[in-house]
């Protein structure tokens, strides 16, 4: 996984490729958690993202809840693939999706 | 059967799906199929390398066949006897501010697969999950 921030009037948006899994959401969940302070939005930009698993779910979850007392968190150009997994653990009616 | 038997360590989940995927490629599945059946596999094998041995560590099976089209994948592990599908399921309708962080793995398990099943036998948990490559 890798991950790519950019910051621009108080949005940051956080460009995540490759696969979100238990190996990986620690290191997604303390880069997301270090932007908490310079931004009031945030957009979680999912173009490369291939696969996500339950320990990626919760950290969508936890920094959705986060987000949602500020400017609010939003997913952008989620895949067919992940898509499904998003509406499948009902995620598609908590997230902002784009 | 193929299997292979490995320390139920996180660390160990690249191993466990290099040994699924590779018979994945062989059985020519689609990209959508393959992430179900890892997500599902890794779902499991967390699952077992977090609670089954803790705070010691043991080892896991994992043997898997592909069989009339259909991937069969058993996990059997020897810790404290534990039946994932005995949980309830998460509630989904639930808002974000009242939905528990937890229970998202055995369901999503649940609902990808085409038949899952737990058994406990001769001191082992037996996990079983079955898709249709089709």
């Amino acid at each position: 996984m890798e991950i790519k921030k950019v910051n621009e009037n108080k949005t940051t948006t956080v460009m995540i490729s490759g696969r979100v899994d238990t190996s990986t959401a620690p290191a997604l969940e303390q880069e997301l958690k270090d932007s908490f302070d310079e931004c009031d939005a945030m957009v979680l930009d999912f173009s490369n993202v291939e696969y996500i698993s339950s320990a990626g779910l919760r950290v969508l979850l936890a920094t959705h809840k986060v987000m949602s007392k500020k400017g609010g968190m939003s997913v952008t150009n989620v895949s067919e693939d992940i898509m499904e997994i998003f509406e499948v653990t009902g995620f598609s009616d908590i997230l902002d999706i784009k | 059967m193929k299997e292979i038997e490995i320390q139920a360590m996180t660390e160990n989940l690249p191993v466990v799906l290099g040994f699924v995927d590779e018979q994945l490629e062989t059985a020519e599945c689609s990209m959508k199929v393959q992430m179900q059946i890892d997500i599902a596999v890794e779902e499991i094998f967390v699952n077992i390398a977090h609670y089954a041995y803790t705070p010691e560590v043991g080892n896991a099976v994992i043997a898997m066949a592909i069989t009339d089209g259909s991937a069969v994948i058993v996990f059997k592990d020897r810790g404290i006897h534990y039946d994932p599908l005995a949980k309830a399921d998460p509630d989904i309708s639930l808002s974000a501010e009242e939905r528990q962080i937890g229970g998202l793995g055995i369901f999503m398990v649940k609902k990808t697969m085409d038949d899952v099943k737990y058994e406990y036998t001769d001191g082992q948990n037996i996990f079983t999950i079955v898709k249709s490559l089709k």
